[in-house]
């Protein structure tokens, strides 16, 4: 065996338990503390939402399309989705722009996800309006003129009167649910220094006039104003239950939407789906690599054991870089993987078929061996060059929202083919040579060994 | 020596009957229909509800029930056992959905919800224009790599067109299939339907490849042979490699199809199935047609060959 061979072997080994480790489900995750630098990293396998359950939806301004949107305001919504989102206690949640219209909002395990898309949804526009001397009770729909500019303006109608606002939540600093002395529920807020200004020059010019606390242009609260409030800090009863308040609360935290969204499109997948679908397709995944190996050791013999043994390196090191990347796995990915075993394996065979169409011919077995792995090598490049170049493609057509679960299979058959390179080439010839040189003879004397 | 290529007025026969009922299949479905293909939600936009029920529902009252609630467009599927249903019908809103499954649940019980998915319009659309640019891609891609991959050969152009012939019996016998099992069992067109399709011509390209690469190597190898003998010999060759890789390719295959989730099923028939087409015609359907090209006759591909060629 030459010096670089058994370099190769030293190097496939430590890759081989690298990428076993890694690949182990129960990993340990990586933690390290090499004086200033820490690493703390957990490694799991990330699963999508059509394995573990959940739900996608994709937002949209709910603005007519020649409507220029502004990125800023865009930006405003998708960061309140997302504290919105945080606020439901989703693990591993995903809220991503998509264009300039859009947001994608991914609750892996939800629940209840009716709910979660009514709290997304949510404009959550909380104004102060100034109603004048007129009382109106809670549960009046009013129309104001904040951002009025914003709807269709031949849409309002004269006979409607149109309020003016205020304040809106954006001045807010904080808010809460606390008691009053009847042990009911009530909000109380702070507003900025800005909110404070505008607050206390309205409540001194309008005593005894109604500010009306409005939430998505719905009355909650009519309070009379009976002093000027110098301070910013108030108070909003009305009946809610404790629930409401804080349902309430958690909207005015988390802020308005500066733009009404909409559901464009919705996929939800139930857990029970998701359970099903991970058990069937690691059974499955388990008896096709078993009939695969079984097959390769039976028509190829020793040569197919060694390929066995590079294609079971091929999985741990596949597995391992799909969890450090790390790549979201979905039911199409697992597909991918799987099919590029076979990929993988298909080089084996163009190889193997070679090493016996040489040694057929009367070639020694050194000589059959390294013409086998240089005559195949051109085909073995060109289909996976070819296979590349239709992943690229399907991944980019798997960026489209309504098609993105052709990414994932794109991704794992990538990255399953190029992995295969090295392990059905590199790994498979240093054993062979291996082989070879422990015993050779041997191997030459008994030629069904070889299946030839 | 087998000769292989002497039956190549059968083999063309064989790909014709193929080829042909599936264009029969998109003629019915497009009277039936109004389509040649039928469309999924992903490309039409629409809604997808998949329910379990405890026990056995009908479809008809099902249906009727879903009618009632506005929804006449519905179509109602039976999946698996009689007692889980997939709904299909117009996008609607998740509150409108959990509103049509409590009607549901009060006519047949409990169910559990699977799966829920509803596509705009827009996005319909959007879909629908990605997968087009993908199929104009992956068939540019396609014939630029096989110009580059017979860089070297004689008749490079030859080879070329035969692979791309090839490749277009591969595409038209898929769509074939592809409205069949419409037809038959309701299969609807979605993306990873179109994945699949795309996947394979991917792998029918190299499969292709490796017969030819091994024809251009024998005519090097074997000056003086006849051409048609060198064909011969070098499918001979490389039936075992496609055997042996399409065996392989198979046991994957066939697991997920038997085993694996429902959700991907159909996705590995159609994988499987073209690419036990796509190894039928590249070496059955491609290297036949290069070597009547190659013979001079081209014209005469379904008389009876003059002289018993390749008897070597």
């Amino acid at each position: 065996m030459r010096q670089r061979d058994i370099r190769l072997l030293v190097l496939i080994a430590i890759v081989t338990v690298l990428a076993a480790w890694v690949s182990w489900p129960n990993n340990p995750g990586i933690r390290l503390r090499l004086g200033g630098l820490t690493i703390d990293r957990d490694i799991e396998t990330h699963l999508g939402l059509d394995l573990r359950g959940g739900m996608r939806v994709l937002l949209e301004a709910d603005l007519p399309a020649q409507h220029e949107i502004d990125p800023e305001s865009m930006r405003a919504a998708r960061n309140i989705v997302e504290s919105r989102v945080n606020a439901l206690g989703v693990t591993e949640p995903v809220v991503q722009s998509v264009g300039t219209r859009r947001i994608l909002v991914e609750l892996p395990g939800i629940e209840d996800p009716e709910a979660a898309v009514a709290t997304l949804k949510e404009t959550g526009l909380m104004e102060w309006v100034d109603t004048g001397g007129e009382f109106l009770p809670p549960g009046t729909v009013i129309q104001t003129d904040y951002l009025i500019d914003l709807t269709d303006t031949d849409a309002v109608t004269p006979t409607e009167p149109i309020y003016h606002t205020v304040l809106t939540g954006a001045h807010l600093r904080t808010a809460r649910v606390e008691f009053d002395q009847s042990g009911l529920p009530v909000i109380a807020f702070e507003l900025n220094a800005e909110g404070a200004d505008i607050f206390s020059q309205h409540t001194a010019n309008n005593v005894g006039q109604f500010l009306s606390i409005v939430l998505d242009k719905v009355i909650i609260s009519s309070p009379r104003i009976s002093t000027a409030i110098p301070d910013g800090r108030g108070q909003i009863t009305g009946q809610f239950s404790v629930d409401e308040a804080r349902s309430i609360v958690l909207q005015l935290r988390y802020g308005a939407l500066p733009i009404p969204l909409q559901v464009i499109d919705t996929q939800a997948i139930g857990p029970t789906l998701g359970e099903e679908s991970i058990d069937r397709s690691v059974r499955a995944g388990i008896v096709g690599l078993a009939a695969i190996l079984i097959f390769m050791l039976i028509y190829y013999r020793v040569p197919g054991l060694l390929a066995d043994i590079a294609l079971i390196i091929y999985a741990l090191i596949t597995l391992a870089i799909l969890k450090l990347v790390p790549v979201t796995l979905t039911l199409p990915g697992i597909a991918g993987f799987l099919l590029s075993v076979g990929v993988a394996v298909d080089a084996n065979i163009l190889i193997f078929e070679r090493m016996r169409e040489e040694l057929r011919q009367g070639n020694s077995l050194q000589r059959s061996i390294e013409t086998g792995f240089q005559r195949a090598w051109t085909s073995i490049f060109d289909s996976n060059v070819s296979t590349w170049i239709i992943c690229a493609i399907l991944w980019v057509f798997g960026n489209t929202f309504g098609a993105s679960m052709v990414k994932g299979f794109a991704i794992t058959l990538a990255l399953g083919v190029f992995v295969s390179m090295f392990t059905a080439v590199v790994v498979t010839r240093t054993f062979l040579r291996a082989a070879f040189a422990l015993g050779g003879e041997k191997l030459d004397e008994k030629r069904w060994l070889l299946a030839v | 020596m087998f000769n292989l290529m002497g039956k190549r007025r059968l083999y063309f026969l064989i790909s014709a009957v193929l080829l042909g009922v599936g264009a029969i299949a998109m003629i019915y479905s497009t009277l039936a229909f109004g389509a040649p293909l039928r469309m999924g939600i992903d490309f039409t936009s629409g809604s997808m509800i998949e329910l379990r029920f405890q026990d056995e529902v009908d479809v008809g009252t099902m249906r009727a029930i879903i009618t009632e609630a506005g929804f006449s467009d519905v179509t109602v599927q039976r999946v698996g056992g009689g007692n889980q249903v997939v709904i299909r019908t117009r996008p609607m809103e998740i509150e409108t959905k959990e509103a049509l499954r409590a009607d549901l649940e009060t006519e047949f019980g409990p169910s559990i919800e699977l799966r829920f998915e509803s596509v705009g319009p827009a996005i319909g659309r959007e879909t629908t224009r990605a997968a087009i640019t993908a199929i104009i891609a992956a068939g540019i891609a396609i014939l630029f790599f096989i110009t580059f991959a017979f860089r070297r050969v004689p008749n490079a152009f030859r080879y070329g067109v035969c692979a791309m012939i090839k490749m277009f019996h591969d595409v038209l016998f898929l769509l074939g299939f592809a409205s069949i099992m419409g037809i038959v069992a309701g299969w609807e067109m979605d993306a990873l339907y179109l994945t699949a399709m795309i996947t394979v011509l991917g792998f029918s390209v190299e499969d292709v490849i490796v017969v030819f690469d091994r024809i251009r190597e024998n005519i090097r190898r074997r000056r003086g042979e006849e051409y048609e003998t060198i064909v011969n010999r070098s499918l001979l060759e490389t039936l075992h490699r496609s055997l042996a890789t399409q065996t392989n390719a198979m046991f994957v295959m066939l697991a997920i199809i038997l085993i694996g989730g429902a959700t991907i099923r159909q996705f590995m028939i159609v994988m499987m199935v073209g690419m036990v087409v796509d190894s039928y015609s590249s070496l059955f359907f491609a290297v036949p047609l290069l070597a009547a090209w190659e013979n001079g006759d081209f014209g005469r591909l379904f008389r009876r060959p003059v002289k018993s060629a390749a008897s070597a």
